[in-house]
């Protein structure tokens, strides 16, 4: 006997029963096929405004500093500046997403691409925001590339305030509608709570344990234009 | 990792003496359970998150067939593989023939018990290839050739001077004269070590706290990202998981995530919590070629629908081991199994067998912190009772203690007789203790007498008194 | 209270038999204050908790049986002790689950047995006490009666309604003292470990007595201070409530 048969045939005799008449089974991929959301904390489900402002207070609880900036277009001036305030060459590595792309890097040494680790600064779009824990969400893609999120040692990452949601189930539920596709899932999401830390010494809370020391947000608020 | 729970009295002994092991526990009791406290108070749902938490496992568990099989199925979709392995043995073999498929040298893992359980590194090791550990905690430990002490604190028995002795012993191509007199070195050198190994690593092996059935996702959560590093820079990819790991959907993990990282490490949400979907897809300019999941059962099955059924909701956030007394007593390595503290008592015996750790679900005061702090409601006491019960009916009780307990019994269910001896021996202990009003030592009873005192009786019993004073009996 | 008096039969626990009648005098005093009237069957033992925590379901059944027998007749039973109430009330209709007229004979108990502190403030709505105790007192709350039976301002209601008594709270109040039935004496060290723990929480809160409701738990943290060479004194909180201080020496002290 295959394992694979030997494990579901140990755990249906285990329940005492055997596998799945029809009807249970349509009643289970009912449940399986139309997600409805469990409890969603209150914290999360005020209004646009609320929201980002808990979205801030909570990124800057997990170490995170956060700036909020009037238009997209002003991202590579802020980049600059914070990258000055860090005492950083102007060198950054750039995610290959449109909107990073059409904005205008000429004062920095900006490359495009995956990291391969030599970067010290990688700056990318976020696909996300949750208000509830201050979460940015981070979804692998053309546009972009994961060790962009995890092999440099400054993080930098822009999300538009009309990304931002309450709660973490709201962006599950984006991904769904965006996708025509059944997978609707991209090879990794990340939630990304705050710089990476560890307290594996002494139990001492260390920032920067394997991916990024540094997490800097930038909040495009730009609330004027429609899209 | 070897089974070493027989000598769990022994093992206690020893870490009651051990200094350097003491302070670290005490910063631990301190520690985890005070940062959880504050952030199930800031959380008004938090409670109810609980109840949900524990019906969504409870809905899996029941179901779960059907839910491993959809699993399946989506993984497949998504481009990836699924591997089944009914016990250790089996889920090394797949483990090293995936390796040895891709012709793997060097092997990244991220945090993973269910490595633990396989002994997956020592196996990897003798077949010649080169595992290493890359959560910080794992890491040290794997350098000092220990098993963790913690489910998710892997290194907490340790002190720094520990961590640098095993840094200088190890990693030799550095000056012998650097500093490493503080946290911040450490890590600073721990990271640029590793840095060099993710990147050179052929395979990543991560665990998994979550199986979707929905989207075939695995999730890992970690503070670190060194999970994140390990799973993405190689060509392959390999999750460890069990098949208790698994939920419905997003939604429903959605809940279990708002309950683990409170209950663990009293964090609002962990640093990063990935859902890896398959291999990296067509567009993606990184991530892996291969996707494997190895789904490991290692007795599980046997437990469904039994007396420590309810044990599968586990998620391992590690709230029980924090809030025990008797680990904040004796720390993880007492127990000599990768699972310590209140759920390794239940769950050990239920992997490894009753013979083998008998001691285990014994060594509880059955205070019943764990079921109030368990964010799925687990009722540990109550399957540390069934365990004992196991033991009672068919397994090894000493016969001292069997005895006891039958003499016990039989004075108790015969009260007129029981009352009779209750009054001659209280009257003789009561004379003697009259001076002191207690015992330093006393000849029955010295394991409460080696560090405590017995306190004198009375001298007359209650129903004695009671029957003088002629108080109502009817 | 008004109407009928409450027939109501005292469960005295083995060990307040043995070690410390005072405790069951004060139970019976202070529920008879509040119009309740109190018949102890001497056909009473242990509630078999012990027996049941070992693994040993058949024993624990047989000392079930018996305190169903003796005590369903009452229309409230009431034990001075968190742990045998918690076995009582919790433990016996699971003890049965699989004999239904047991079954159903242990939930009915079940739903009349109270542990001393609530059954005075839960049922009897007690508020005052008249006694006087001018002293500084913490409290250690027993594992069972906190988390299996949810008390914890019962016995705080009542010991500030006591005349000079100052509470002040050990930050570990609720951790458990390591006593743990037989477990104290399986794995002493182990146990006198979180022994020490208590007590050194104990001692910071510079309170002069330690009450509890629980004699078991009580006999510990009395026995291993005693053995510290330390001055504080450890009592029932019943024998505070019904001030009967001067009637016996504190837990593990000369009188
Ligand atoms: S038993 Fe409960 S508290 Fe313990 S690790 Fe598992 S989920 Fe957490």
């Amino acid at each position: 006997m295959s394992s694979r048969d030997y494990i579901l045939g140990r755990v249906r005799w285990s329940l005492g029963r055997g596998a799945f008449e029809r009807d249970s089974c349509q009643q289970l991929e009912a449940r399986l096929n139309t997600p409805q959301s469990n409890l969603i904390p209150k914290r999360g489900q005020g209004d646009a405004k609320a929201q980002l402002s808990l979205f801030v207070k909570m990124a800057t609880e997990v170490n995170a500093t956060v700036s909020r900036l009037k238009a997209l277009e002003n991202v590579p001036k802020a980049v600059a500046k914070y990258l000055k305030e860090q005492e950083l060459d102007a060198t950054v590595r750039l995610a290959d997403h449109p909107e990073l792309q059409k904005l205008d890097w000429s004062k920095l040494d900006a490359s495009t691409g995956f990291s391969t680790g030599d970067d010290l600064v990688g700056v990318v779009m976020a696909y996300a925001g949750a208000a509830e824990t201050g979460s940015l969400a981070l979804r692998s893609g053309a546009d972009s590339p994961t060790t962009l999120n995890f092999l440099p040692d400054y993080h930098i990452v822009v999300l538009k305030a009309a990304d931002l949601v309450g709660d973490y189930e709201a962006v599950y539920a984006r991904l769904r509608r965006e996708s025509n596709k059944t997978d609707f899932m991209p090879r990794t999401l990340s939630w990304v709570t705050g710089p990476s830390r560890t307290a594996d010494i002494e139990q001492t809370l260390l920032l920067g344990a394997h991916g990024p020391r540094k997490l800097h947000i930038l909040v495009i608020e730009d609330n004027g234009e429609a899209s | 990792m070897k089974l070493n729970a027989h000598n769990f009295k022994e093992n206690a002994a020893k870490a009651l003496k051990d200094e350097d092991l003491q302070a670290s526990l005490a910063k631990l009791g301190t520690g985890f359970p005070l940062k959880r406290l504050a952030a199930a108070a800031r959380l008004p749902e938090f409670e109810a998150l609980r109840d949900q938490a524990r019906d969504i496992k409870d809905h899996t568990l029941r179901h779960l067939d059907f839910y491993l099989e959809k699993f399946e199925c989506k993984v497949q979709e998504t481009g990836g593989h699924v591997h089944w392995a009914r016990d250790i043995e089996d889920g090394r073999k797949i483990v090293y023939d995936i390796c040895e498929s891709v012709g793997a040298k060097t092997v990244t893992k991220g945090k993973s018990m269910i490595g633990e359980e396989m002994a997956i590194n020592e196996y990897l090791e003798e077949k010649g290839l080169i595992p290493v550990e890359t959560d910080l905690g794992e890491y040290i430990i794997q350098l000092r050739n220990e098993p963790p002490s913690h489910i998710i604190a892997p290194a907490i028995h340790l002190r720094k001077s520990h961590v640098e002795e095993a840094f200088r012993k190890t990693h030799t191509e550095l000056p012998p004269e650097r500093n490493l007199d503080e946290p911040e070195d450490l890590l600073k050198e721990a990271r640029a070590m590793l840095r060099k190994k993710f990147i050179a690593a052929d395979v990543g092996i991560t665990g998994a706290n979550f199986m979707i059935a929905e989207t075939g996702s695995t999730v890992i959560v970690t503070n670190e990202g060194n999970g994140d590093l390990t799973q993405t820079l190689p060509r392959v990819h390999i999750v460890l998981c069990s098949i208790e790991k698994m939920v419905p959907n997003l939604e429903d993990c959605a809940t279990l995530l708002r309950v683990l990282a409170r209950s663990a490490t009293g964090q609002e949400q962990s640093v990063y919590t990935t859902f890896s979907t398959g291999p990296k897809q067509m567009d993606d300019p990184d991530g892996p070629d291969q996707f494997h999941v190895v789904i490991l059962d290692n007795g599980r099955s046997r437990m469904l629908g039994h007396d420590t059924h309810d044990m599968l909701r586990c998620i391992r956030c590690s709230a029980c081991i924090n809030h025990c007394p008797v680990y904040q007593s004796v720390g993880g390595h007492a127990y000599g199994s990768i699972y310590p503290g209140p759920m390794g008592s239940v769950l050990t015996p239920a992997i490894y067998g009753l013979e083998q750790s008998c001691d285990l679900p014994n060594a509880s005061t059955m205070c019943g912190k764990c079921e109030e702090v368990c964010p799925v409601r687990i009722p540990i006491p109550q399957m540390l009772r069934s365990w004992r019960e196991k033991q009672w009916e068919d397994g090894p009780v000493p016969i001292l203690q069997r005895l006891a307990m039958s003499v016990w019994a039989f004075w108790a269910v015969r009260p007129k007789a029981y009352h009779f001896g209750a009054k001659i021996k209280m009257r003789l202990l009561g004379l003697l203790g009259r001076k002191n009003g207690h015992f330093k030592s006393l000849l029955f009873s010295k394991a409460w007498t080696k560090s405590r005192d017995f306190p004198a009786p009375e001298g007359k019993t209650f129903q004695q008194l009671w029957s003088e004073k002629g108080g109502r009996r009817s | 209270m008004s109407g009928e008096e409450k027939n109501v039969g005292l469960f005295v626990t083995c060990l307040v038999d043995l070690f410390r009648p005072t405790v069951a005098f004060a139970a019976v005093k202070l529920m008879s204050e509040a119009g309740c009237s109190i018949c102890v069957p001497e056909r009473q033992t242990c509630c078999g908790q012990p027996a049941f925590n070992s693994g040993d379901r058949h024993d624990a059944r047989k000392m079930a049986e018996m305190v169903i027998e003796e005590f369903e007749k009452f229309d409230y039973v009431v034990a001075p002790s968190g742990s045998c109430a918690a076995m009582i009330k919790k433990h016996y209709p699971e003890l049965f689950s699989d004999q239904a007229d047991w079954h159903k004979r242990a939930l009915d108990l079940s739903r009349k047995t109270y542990e001393l502190m609530s059954f005075l403030t839960d049922v009897l709505d007690v508020k005052e006490v008249e006694t006087t105790l001018n002293r500084k007192v913490t409290y250690h709350d027993s594992c069972s009666g906190l988390r299996e039976l949810g008390i914890k301002d019962q016995p705080r209601t009542l010991m500030n309604a006591v005349e000079g008594l100052d509470l002040v709270e050990g930050e570990n109040a609720e951790r458990c003292c390591g006593f743990g039935g037989t477990f104290c004496l399986k794995y002493s060290d182990i146990s006198t470990r979180i022994a020490d723990d208590k007590c050194d929480d104990i001692l910071k809160t510079e309170a002069d007595m330690v009450l509890g409701g629980d004699l078991g738990c009580l006999m510990n943290i009395a026995g291993r201070l005693t053995r510290r060479g330390e001055t504080v004194e450890v009592r029932h909180v019943a024998e505070v409530l019904a001030g009967m201080c001067d009637d016996v020496a504190p837990i593990s002290r000369k009188g």
